[in-house]
């Protein structure tokens, strides 16, 4: 055994193992301090997720408002002008959009973070970096296209405030911050869970496609909470996207109704959905690998 | 006293066969009636060695009972076949995937390199790359940012560093990945024969860094199969066989051992269990075996002595005309003889029901020192094949007795073959 040169090793080596590996972790035992040291890397997967979308599109980032923008045209020919249904006095294009861009967010989110062990199998492979990493970063290029398309939102209604329509945002949009917050928890926890129930389970990565479109019709979306029958109200009101995007919707617009309360359940749910989906996500990172 | 930086006690890892997607939701509750009432996890049973040929559980042992320990500024060899382990260890070492049982104990930081340009995305320039893939590797930005240069000099990719790497050719997608690794400084690092990619200029470079790396002081695990770069970088080796640390010691010894280890060659038999059967069901083909005079598979054949392709069968219904055909192969696929016994049983007379042997001899003083492949092929000539083309069977002449040129002055003459060939001399004046 050679003994090394103390001179020539640059690093001082600590008394203590530093790490230790076991087979297995306790449940609660989430290193948060080590996603920090990793922060500098969620960073640039942000980067990368920016560049590598708009490379070699002549559009670029004028996707992010095409998007919402089409989407909502579709809805108010379809269930605006053809199905007929109330938009509470709002103007169709300026209701549709605000709720697509807040549920946009939620479901993106919720889209890319569930494919997060599938579609990164052959890195997480070969490499150690904590892969919460992933779907964190996920949910901040997420974020960023949903400024601007918040953005653009604001633009629109600008435009339709000086066309005279009844609009108007209220000191509600103090509570936008803590709204993102709710959307991105959700979609992160809810994602989260997904990803680590697919390594094992693929039947799943099937559901979550359509099974977000399903849910954009039980959220208040195309319809506005007041005009659901009061024998569904409680289905509705169960789901805990309900209150984010009304408030979400009342706070840019002015009309419609704000429920502390269903925001308090929101706010719990998100919170006990993330934990949940922490630990899972925290126990599955260590095996999957054998298994997918 | 030598600090002792990694520490494997008693790990071992476990691996689930076939399919991971069906059937396992009764597994998981199989398992999980069984901890719950606090009985032993049946799907895993110790004791059950590895081989890949044979596998009768549903899960195998990738490692087993695995202790060892590196010292600080030790640079440490793995060898082993393929399935010895090589891999798993690495990756439990390296944090991706978790041992079954026992601990690992790291000081310091540890930094894996399994592939070079893990994570690298064909659409980012080759800066945006260095950064990104540093990072995965686990630098900080400002760590990448301070060693930014060295790392364009090393990779010699200046010129196209603000191109997607989409554009570059392999070559330099590997010397830019590779410079990336290269400047790690964690306390360990792990390297997994990545320099067997790039040219041999860059194969120079790339181990010259890696002597330089040892040289510094930091304790490095190298897997390679490449015997002369384990010798040249390693001092102590360990030798995985099975799962199981088969040998530790000096890499001299150690690859000596390897090299030598009789189990270590492909058997030279084939065994089918119930027989490999012939389309219309009339023959049995029962095992094919490479033996030296004594009728054994084990040993060790040497170029002067006989060597004899056994064939062992069973008619089932009188075949007129049949012949078993013995290819011999090169390594590289060049076909050295096609021979058969058709000659031999009188020009193809009837065989009637009953188990036969073929038995072909290859003469002594006839092949060289090198390895040979053989296929079977059972047919009746303009009529049908009776059993295709069999899998390859090795054998490898290892010693070599017989030397016609005298003087080989420690290595094998040149030729695929070396025949005993007559040679006379006259004096002409």
């Amino acid at each position: 055994m050679n003994t090394p040169d103390t001179n020539a090793s640059p690093n001082i080596l600590p008394a203590e193992w530093t790490l230790i590996l076991r087979p297995k972790r306790n449940l609660l035992d989430v290193n948060l301090h080590e996603l920090w040291q990793y922060r500098d890397l969620i960073m640039l997967f942000v980067k990368r997720d920016f560049v590598s979308k708009f490379k070699q599109t002549i559009l670029g980032p004028l996707w992010f408002i095409i998007q919402p923008l089409l989407t909502t045209i579709m809805f108010t020919i379809i269930f605006g002008n053809i199905a007929g249904i109330s938009t509470s006095g709002i103007p169709k294009m300026l209701f549709y959009m605000t709720g697509i861009v807040g549920w946009t967010y939620f479901s993106t989110c919720l889209n890319d973070t569930s494919q997060t062990f599938i579609k990164n199998a052959s890195l997480f492979g070969k490499v150690y970096f904590p892969r919460l990493a992933l779907p964190i970063s996920i949910v901040i290029s997420n974020l960023v296209s949903f400024i601007i398309q918040f953005i653009f939102l604001c633009f629109f209604l600008g435009w339709f405030m000086i066309k005279g329509a009844d609009v108007c945002p209220t000191i509600l949009v103090l509570w936008l911050p803590f709204l993102v917050f709710l959307m991105a928890a959700l979609g992160l926890g809810f994602g989260i869970i997904i990803s680590s129930l697919t390594t094992k389970y693929r039947d799943l990565s099937h559901l979550v496609a359509f099974g977000v479109s399903l849910w954009m019709y039980a959220t208040p979306i195309i319809y506005p909470l007041s005009q659901i029958p009061d024998k569904y109200k409680i289905y509705v009101m169960l789901n805990p996207m309900t209150s984010v995007v009304e408030t979400f919707k009342t706070a840019l617009l002015g009309v419609g109704q704000i429920h502390y309360l269903q925001l308090l359940y929101s706010f719990c749910f998100s919170l006990v959905l993330l934990a949940i989906g922490v630990v899972t996500f925290n126990k599955v990172e260590k095996t999957f690998m054998d298994t997918v | 006293m030598p600090n002792v930086v990694l520490k494997l006690e008693n790990v071992s890892k476990q691996y689930r066969l076939g399919t991971i997607g069906t059937g396992t939701l009764s597994h998981d509750l199989n398992r999980f009636f069984a901890k719950a009432m606090g009985k032993e996890d049946p799907t895993m049973k110790v004791g059950v060695v590895n081989r890949l040929d044979t596998v009768d559980g549903r899960y195998v042992w990738a490692l087993q009972d695995v202790n060892i320990e590196i010292c600080e500024g030790e640079v440490l060899g793995i060898i082993g076949k393929n399935g010895a382990g090589k891999s798993t260890l690495l990756k439990l070492m390296s944090r991706v995937t978790s041992p079954t049982t026992g601990e690992i104990k790291i000081k310091g930081r540890i930094a894996s390199l399994l592939e070079v340009g893990t994570g690298f995305h064909p659409e980012l320039t080759g800066k945006e790359n260095i950064y990104l893939n540093g990072a995965i590797l686990g630098m900080t930005k400002k760590e990448i940012s301070s060693k930014y240069d060295e790392i364009v000099e090393f990779s010699g990719v200046k010129k196209y560093i603000n191109t997607p790497v989409k554009r570059y050719s392999s070559g330099m997608y590997v010397r830019l990945a590779f410079a990336v690794a290269a400047h790690l400084e964690p306390e360990i690092l792990i390297v997994d024969e990545v320099l067997a990619v790039g040219d041999a200029d860059f194969q120079r470079k790339a181990l010259g860094k890696m002597d330089e790396v040892s040289k510094s002081g930091r304790t490095v695990l190298f897997v390679s199969h490449d015997m002369g770069a384990i010798r040249r970088l390693c001092k102590r080796s360990i030798l995985l066989s099975g799962g199981k640390v088969n040998l530790d010691g000096n890499t001299e010894e150690v690859i000596e051992y390897y090299l030598s280890d009789a189990s270590n060659q492909v058997s030279r038999a084939i065994n089918y269990g119930g027989g490999l059967k012939s389309e219309a069901n009339e023959l049995i083909l029962n095992s094919i075996k490479i033996v030296d005079a004594n009728n054994s598979t084990e040993s060790l054949l040497s170029n002067g002595n006989p060597v004899y392709i056994k064939v062992n069968y069973e008619v089932l219904t009188e075949i007129r005309s049949m012949r078993i055909i013995a290819q011999l192969f090169t390594t590289r696929g060049d076909e050295l003889f096609y021979s058969s016994d058709f000659v031999t049983w009188d020009r193809g007379m009837p065989r009637p029901a009953g188990k036969y042997e073929s038995i072909c001899e290859i003469p002594g003083n006839f092949l060289n020192a090198h390895k040979y492949l053989v296929r079977i092929l059972i047919d009746v000539p303009k009529d049908k094949v009776l059993i295709p083309q069999t899998e390859t069977i090795s054998f490898t002449i290892s010693e070599l007795e017989y030397d016609q040129m005298g003087i080989s002055l420690g290595s094998i003459p040149k030729g695929i073959l070396h025949p005993k060939l007559k040679w006379e001399i006259n004096k002409i004046s």
